[in-house]
């Protein structure tokens, strides 16, 4: 049944009514396992701090290399002095109803910045995880990756492996500076009835890169995400990578748009889209507006299921002559062809269709966690028994 | 190892083959010749089993078994390999998974990329912007790695360029054991246009294959250097006087 954004809002308690845990030590190992499978290392291996919010309370927010300075953002308000540089800088506030609750309901969020010249070997990982029933959790996030800084930071957001509904709203606004580089990388787990709303706006300055990866593979009642990323100095760089797959009942609409508003700048946006009986929107949209860009914009849909719908739609709007800006989409079921050049090495069918899906699905992200791949391996073998 | 017995096979409702007889034996290599479009692919892919090779009439037995009906894997398990013309792109497969695949989980795959210098190609996804070369050399090192009894190759020389003709040749004499004179056990049927391959692999048999028939067998070289000199009609007229 479909809702509306306003009965969405008034349907969940706002996640501050209710307690929460006091810390990661109080959790339950299915949880721990879930966020694990969240790609979050709890016993932070290669990870250089972690930020860990449940419902409205930070439960742990600690960083190990004195380059990167990570508070709860509600700290960092108070700290900076309204971060008035950065604060509904990239997305406005009035941008919709969850923007608007947002501002006038904030639970936390997560404050990030890596001081100039830091380069960070390892990633930093923060943690949005709603732990109750029927809670709506409202972050607001900051990532400032100072001029030549070097910054992963990897986001696992989840629900409690029993959840029966939910409502996450999450902005977040990410700052590259004149060559830093950041790479964003979000895992989508979460359960069947709970809504997602984030809300990203991202500036990339002169020479600087940012790149997102985000997975989302599990069953969620409805996604809807569209990530901004301008690029307003020379030979700035975006990259959205996406991989999802949109089991029975899910709705993703995801999609990102880039707008290229500086000489040489360069975007690319890839989405690899999986349907297995759910509904997904797969958008992308590139905008040239300055001499010598290059973007490029690739959508590719499997549909595996019955039921199962795709609907890809690039944009690409150039606003002069001297911008080289293509797109690439294809959606429809596994080709038979390359199923039967398997089985002719000898798979049997289920696992040809196996092989493909998961070199479909397979993105090189650099440090995630093993239970994070066994997650991917586990959705190819979902995917498989809904295909056939 | 392979009898083919008044094969009638229809592809999209239109019937291509037309009475084939042939019968392969262990050790034994062969050629089929003929022109584009004449049905020597659709014959391979009847072989193998894929879908869209649509058999009417007859029987393929390989091995002593009727694999007529059989799935193609089930093909590959008793010792049938394919060489494809055009193999598909396999996004995100890579060349080092599917050689694991052929060789069953064995680890020859990677000794044999480096024995014929494509081990740099073994994180490329499967045929990913490979060059005609590069793709024979892939599919053949596929077969090395799942060692078929008998190898279907289609075309193994099109599109490489002279100097990797060489190592293709080596690796299609590996493939049919050609470095065994007695008790030879592995058998092939390849099709070949431009019958340079005969410079590289000896072939016991040759095949003239004319509008779904097989008109004519005999002396591989000795077809092939009629067909040179006379062409494919010359086939038809002696075929015509055989009747």
């Amino acid at each position: 049944m479909d809702i509306n954004d306003k009965e969405l809002l008034s349907k969940f308690t706002p996640a501050s009514n209710v307690d929460a845990v006091e810390g990661i030590d109080k959790l339950q190992d299915e949880e721990i396992k879930k966020l694990q499978q969240t790609g979050i290392q709890l016993n932070e291996e290669e990870r250089i701090g972690s930020f860990i919010q449940t419902n409205c309370n930070v439960v742990h927010c600690d960083c190990s290399v004195s380059g990167v300075e990570l508070l709860p953002v509600k700290d960092a308000l108070k700290k900076y002095d309204g971060l008035s540089d950065y604060w509904w800088r990239l997305v406005s506030k009035d941008k919709d109803i969850f923007t608007e609750e947002t501002e006038r309901n904030l639970d936390n969020g997560y404050f990030i910045r890596a001081k100039a010249g830091e380069k960070a070997v390892y990633p930093l990982q923060t943690c949005l995880y709603i732990r109750n029933d029927n809670v709506a959790q409202k972050v607001h996030n900051i990532i400032i990756a100072e001029e030549g800084s070097e910054l992963h930071v990897i986001t696992g957001c989840a629900t409690h492996p029993h959840l029966t509904s939910g409502l996450h709203i999450g902005i977040s606004e990410f700052y590259v500076k004149k060559g830093a580089k950041l790479t964003f990388t979000m895992v989508h787990n979460w359960g069947e009835s709970i809504y997602v709303r984030p809300r990203t706006g991202v500036l990339v300055e002169e020479d600087g890169l940012f790149m997102s990866n985000y997975i989302s593979l599990k069953g969620v009642k409805s996604i809807q995400t569209y990530p901004v990323a301008q690029l307003k100095g020379r030979g700035a760089v975006a990259r959205f990578n996406s991989v999802v797959v949109a089991p029975s009942g899910a709705l993703l609409d995801i999609g990102s748009k880039v707008i290229l508003d500086a000489p040489e700048t360069r975007a690319e946006i890839i989405s690899r889209t999986v349907s297995n009986g759910g509904t997904i929107i797969a958008r992308g949209h590139l905008v040239g507006k300055a001499r010598g860009v290059k973007a490029h914009l690739e959508c590719q849909g499997m549909i595996l299921a019955d039921k199962g719908i795709i609907h890809a739609i690039p944009e690409l709007e150039a606003h002069l002559d001297d911008v080289d800006m293509s797109h690439e989409a294809a959606v429809g079921k596994i080709a038979q062809e390359e199923i039967e050049y398997l089985m002719a090495r000898g798979l049997s069918e289920e696992e040809a269709v196996a092989t493909i899906v998961r070199g479909f699905l397979d993105v090189k992200i650099e440090g995630l966690p093993p239970e994070l791949e066994e997650e991917l391996q586990n959705a190819v073998s979902e995917c498989q028994q809904g295909g056939i | 190892m392979l009898q083919i017995e008044d094969l009638w096979v229809e592809v999209q409702g239109k019937e291509v083959l037309k009475g084939i007889n042939l019968e392969i034996g262990k050790g034994e290599t062969h050629c089929l010749f003929g022109r584009n479009g004449s049905g020597k692919t659709t014959l391979l892919m009847t072989i193998m089993g894929f879908s869209g090779y649509k058999v009417k009439h007859g029987k393929i037995i390989f091995k002593g078994v009727d694999i007529t009906r059989l799935p193609i894997n089930e093909r590959a398990r008793l010792g049938i390999g394919i060489s494809f013309q055009r193999p598909p792109t396999l996004r995100g497969v890579k060349l080092k998974d599917i050689l694991n695949i052929c060789g069953n989980g064995g680890h020859k795959g990677r000794e044999m990329a480096v024995s014929y210098g494509f081990d740099r190609f073994l994180d490329r996804d499967v045929n990913h912007g490979f060059s005609g070369g590069e793709i024979k050399k892939s599919e053949l090192l596929q077969l090395l790695s799942q060692n078929p009894d008998l190898t279907l190759l289609d075309e193994p020389e099109s599109g490489v360029d002279i100097e990797n003709l060489n190592v293709i040749g080596e690796m299609i004499k590996k493939l049919l054991q050609k470095d065994i004179h007695r008790g030879r056990k592995k058998s092939g049927l390849i099709i070949t246009h431009t019958g340079f391959i005969l410079n590289y692999v000896t072939a016991d048999k040759g095949h003239v294959m004319l509008n779904g028939e097989i008109y004519c067998k005999g002396n591989p070289v000795e077809i092939f250097q009629g067909i040179q000199k006379y062409g494919y009609q010359e086939c038809i007229k002696c075929m015509k006087c055989n009747i």
